[in-house]
């Protein structure tokens, strides 16, 4: 297994071997899935759409719809305007979504179709029915990464629907959850309206995503945010922003526009993460946190006690997207574990800085590193081995050379399920979490157990 | 009264005509001619195909660089693979299509890598030549492989990248093979146009470049990717009968294998539309010519042994084949007969690829079931008509774009296997060089439907019921919300092989388990008033 990865780690300036980072657009359709009856739709040649659409569809197992522009040589050469009018016409009349979310792949944006006004021409001329909207994020699909498309469809939301000086309602706030599972948006806004408040959460792909199963198909399930809720974004009294790498951008967009302030907070993984979370909204919005709350959050740190035998000293290896890895980091530190090696495919310096301002003083510091990939993650865990891997499906590979236990965690997860039903976020979600470390690092140590240490209580 | 076999209270022309009536005119045109009801009695049936898909309509096609680096090119698993371009496209090629690959003698596999040169924005606006050559540089310096390929995905070309030159040039400094492929997404209409970059390649490049002799009854088998173990199954039977594989095209393949390839004395032809060019092109220069065969289904394997046979035309071949196969039928057989029973006269739809569509029904056959509605998702008009209309189909300005290479005789390593006159006898019986399509398959009152979109399986589900679809990914679990379960095909939920005789048990296991699961009946619960699904439908099941 992975027989050519060696532990020396050469240079390379050009060759990405074993991404842990994928393209723009698979974010922006994520979220765009995350609105009510819209179909995301890919702005290029048919390809991307398709690996898009698969990979979300493995990681979901659920339908993801989503149409493309089918550019041929033809669109490459004069420009992709008469593929996505042609597009609009046949979306509106066959699917009839009330949104359509636009976002370019590599070669529209290499040609630089000016979608807006391509979109601005279909309206006037009626190929936008009235009352429907079409929306358009702008990735470049080759700067940043999924996490970056995903952030600039949410900063295309607000662009499209945040409306200026609106009249405040009372106790009304936006919540931009970050490029999370569909069970954790909806744990997030159930955290929220436990406090009273009525939150705005978007995107919001619960109940797109994890849709039940009844023998009724729906094309547009009933989840995802309303086009009118997001048209009230600005009258909210303030926005929860989580995740640097996913949130930010939307959020600061938002403020500007709809004059809505934000608090911007880590992905609420772990204790702290958490707490944070719940302080920012207290604070902006004098809410309390519910009594029931502060019970999860003590069973969370009980686990956390209960468990630190098999837990305090284990060293570990962590991959994925920025703003959920930061977190978890974090969570782990917590309970003594000893991160040896953290990466993130996604570019962004500040991951680093992030992280070393949390782990300071900690422990001892980990190999951090942005814009890397896995294939340097195994080279690095070669010269210093760790207890276990933490990451998304391609770790396994790495898991089986090195014979390493393996939480699967992150985007995208082809191989287990799980992660579409229970959140990571909040006390609950960090009690799943840490369940699945645990029993993780259980099974190991029950399987390589001699017959004489093999245990009935551990 | 149609005649259409699942539903007598669908008329088959009436479905189409209602399928159409939610597209906008236009496009209702040119869909139009995409599908057909199937009549035995008419000879001839055309069908459009190869043509572009509608922008907007939701369709299940990827693209040329898919079809070249994902199908054809990658399965090679000594081999590196370099992407050219940003991330995504490399990224979702890793690992997801199930070509199982096992290594050689020296060990190598770079079959669970991915490289990729992963271009970012400085490097569209820049040019990634440069880049590029450092990226096969350093591959070679880590990896040591066999030899590499460069593909480049949609910006690349419209940078104008040389991918080409890059390749020569590092093929000249580093002793190695780089084959480099321009097989840009946005080329042809579909996967189809990279199939054929890819043959073109492997043609001028590799096949022919060594000689070395291939003992015995020698094939080589093209269209074969070894999804699920597919290749391992059928090279145990042809073992079995002592038929020598010489090189794989291309699952579990090595690259010096192929090198070789013109020695083998048949090429075996299974996914025509993947790989026809190499197989035409072989023949041509080489002399070796090519036989159509289907190694999905019980009967359809035992026939495709039979041709072989038919062309060494070699008693003692010919009696070892024939006790394999009644070896083989006996176990099997007997293993499908309690599926068989339970699967008796249900029906299936299937809408895959560009050729599995086809290949699946002999299998189904055997089960049992019975095709009411299929289609391809890239094939080419001869995959529905089949080979004897390649003549007449026009080149649209899509597919003219990719070249066509002019191949003669090679001086040298021309070398006929068969005499004129039974070459001609073979071609006659149709064991040569002929391959009859999928539409003269169907019987009559089945729908062919090429490039289907998702509103037409959505109508063809919820109007015709059927009890199985095979079908890809994207539409498994659109189609299991109805209630309805799917097999992947493309990728076979992760099991396999379903080839030969051992795969029709397995084919046959997961056909029964999907169909008759228990808990799809959970479905309704048992607090909702309405009955699920009779009442929208009106379908007397
Ligand atoms: S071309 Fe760009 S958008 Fe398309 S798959 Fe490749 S990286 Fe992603
Ligand atoms: S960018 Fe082009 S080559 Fe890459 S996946 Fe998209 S269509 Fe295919």
């Amino acid at each position: 297994m992975l027989d050519h990865t060696t532990s020396e780690i050469t240079p390379r300036k050009a060759l990405r071997v074993n991404p842990a980072k994928t393209c723009q657009p698979i974010g922006a359709m994520y979220a765009a899935l995350g609105i009510n009856r819209c179909l995301p739709h890919s702005h290029g040649s048919q390809g991307c759409c398709s690996y898009h659409r698969s990979h979300l569809t493995r990681h979901y197992k659920e339908p993801v719809m989503a149409s493309t522009s089918s550019f041929t040589e033809g669109a490459s050469v004069f420009g992709g305007s008469p593929n996505l009018r042609q597009s609009l016409k046949t979306i509106f009349q066959t699917y009839d979504p009330d949104v359509v979310a636009v976002h370019p792949t590599c070669l529209s944006e290499t040609i630089g179709d000016d979608i807006p006004t391509i979109v601005k021409k279909a309206s006037e001329d009626g190929i936008v029915p009235r009352g429907k909207w079409v929306i358009h994020a702008s990735p470049p699909s080759y700067a940043g990464s999924h996490v970056t498309g995903f952030s600039n469809m949410v900063k295309g939301m607000v662009d499209y629907f945040t409306n200026k000086g609106e009249k405040k309602v009372k106790g009304q706030i936006n919540i931009l959850p970050g490029y999370v599972e569909p069970p954790d948006m909806r744990k997030l806004k159930s955290m929220v309206a436990e406090m009273g408040l009525t939150p705005v959460g978007f995107p919001d792909t619960s109940d797109v995503l994890d849709t039940p199963k009844t023998g009724h198909y729906e094309m547009y399930p009933p989840g995802g945010t309303k086009g009118e809720k997001l048209l009230t974004t600005g009258a909210s009294e303030y926005t929860m922003a989580m995740g640097h790498f996913s949130s930010k951008d939307p959020a600061a967009h938002l403020e500007l526009k709809g004059g809505v302030p934000f608090t911007l907070s880590d992905t609420p993984i772990g204790v702290q993460a958490t707490d944070r979370f719940y302080q920012g909204i207290m604070e902006a919005t004098g809410a309390e946190i519910p009594k029931a709350q502060l019970d999860d959050r003590g069973r969370l740190v009980d686990m956390m006690t209960d468990y630190q035998h098999y837990l305090y000293g284990k060293k570990v290896a962590l991959w994925g997207d920025p703003d959920q890895v930061i977190s978890l980091a974090e969570f782990m530190s917590d309970m003594g574990m000893q991160p040896v090696c953290i990466i993130t495919g996604t570019p962004g310096k500040i991951f680093e800085k992030r992280l070393k301002a949390i782990l300071e003083g900690k422990a001892l510091m980990p190999v951090i590193a942005q814009k890397q990939d896995l294939f340097y993650l195994h080279q690095v865990i070669k010269k210093q081995p760790v207890d276990l891997l933490v990451g998304n499906t391609y770790g396994k590979y790495i898991a089986r050379a090195e014979d390493t236990p393996f939480v699967r965690f992150g985007f995208p997860i082809l191989d287990r399920a799980g992660h579409s039903y229970f959140p990571s976020v909040g006390y609950k979600g960090g009690i799943h979490l840490l369940t699945s470390i645990v029993n993780t690092l259980l099974d190991r140590q029950d399987r390589d157990a001699p017959d004489e240490r093999f245990e009935l209580v551990l | 009264m149609s005649d259409l076999k699942s539903c007598p209270t669908v008329e088959p022309d009436e479905f189409v005509d209602k399928t159409l009536k939610n597209y906008p005119p236009k496009v209702a045109k040119k869909r139009r001619a995409h599908m057909l009801v199937r009549q035995e009695s008419e000879e001839n049936q055309n069908i459009n195909a190869n043509a572009r898909s509608v922008p907007g309509i939701i369709t299940q096609r990827g693209c040329c660089y898919a079809g070249c680096k994902g199908v054809v090119i990658g399965p090679y698993g000594d081999m590196v693979h370099i992407t050219h371009g940003p991330i995504g496209c490399g990224f979702y090629s890793w690992l997801t299509r199930r070509n199982l690959f096992k290594p050689g003698e020296d060990g190598k596999n770079y079959s669970t890598y991915c490289f990729s040169t992963d271009m970012e924005e400085h490097d569209i606006i820049f040019g990634g030549e440069k880049k590029l050559k450092q990226a096969i540089y350093e591959a070679y310096e880590t990896f040591k492989p066999n030899a590499i390929s460069v593909h480049a995905t949609c910006p690349i070309g419209l940078i104008g990248d040389d991918v080409q030159a890059v390749a020569r040039e590092a093929e000249a400094e580093l002793g190695v093979k780089v084959l480099a492929f321009n097989c840009e997404g946005y080329k042809g209409v579909s996967q189809s146009a990279g199939h054929h970059i890819a043959n073109n390649k492997l043609f001028s490049e590799v096949v022919g470049t060594c000689d070395q002799p291939i003992e015995g009854y020698s094939v080589n088998i093209l269209g074969e990717y070894n999804i699920g173990g597919d290749a391992w199954e059928i090279e145990r039977i042809l073992k079995k009968c002592g038929i020598r594989v010489g090189a794989p095209f291309s699952g579990d393949g090595k690259f010096e294998e192929m090198t070789s390839a013109h020695m083998a004395s048949l090429n075996l032809v299974m996914c025509y539309r993947s790989i026809n060019y190499l197989a035409d092109m072989m023949e041509t220069r080489f002399g070796i010519p090519w036989a159509k065969v289907n190694f999905i289904g019980v009967s359809a394997m035992s026939k495709s042994l039979r041709k072989i046979a038919r062309f060494f035309e070699d008693p003692e071949l010919t009696s070892k084949v024939e006790q394999v196969i009644q070896e083989e039928e006996e176990r099997v057989y007997k293993e499908l007969a309690p599926y068989k029973e339970r699967l008796q006269g249900k029906t299936a739809m299937l809408f895959v690829g560009g050729s599995r569509a086809h290949h699946y029904q002999d299998l189904l056959k055997d089960l049992g079931l019975t095709p009411v509605a299929a289609g391809y998702e890239f094939a080419h008009r001869d995959d529905y008509e089949g080979s004897q209309i390649v003549s007449d189909i026009k080149l649209d300005a899509d597919s003219r774009n990719i070249e066509e290479l002019k191949v003669t005789p090679h001086p040298e390593k021309y070398r006929p296997r068969l005499s004129p006159e039974k070459q001609k006898q073979l071609e006659e019986e149709k064991v040569l060089k002929h391959y009859h399509g999928m539409i003269p398959d169907m019987p009559s009152g089945t729908l062919v439907i090429d490039d289907i979109s998702h509103a037409e399986l959505e109508r063809l589900i919820l109007d015709l019921r059927p009890d199985i679809v095979l079908s890809g990914i994207k539409d498994k679990y659109v189609i299991e919300k109805f209630g309805i379960p799917s097999k992947q095909i493309h990728n076979y939920d992760y099991s396999g092989p379903f080839s030969g005789y051992e795969g029709a048990i397995n084919f046959a296991r997961e056909i029964d388990m999907m169909i008759h699961n228990p808990a799809w009946k959970f479905m309704a619960s048992p607090f909702e008033k309405k009955p699920l699904l009779t009442a929208e439908l009106g379908v007397d099941k």
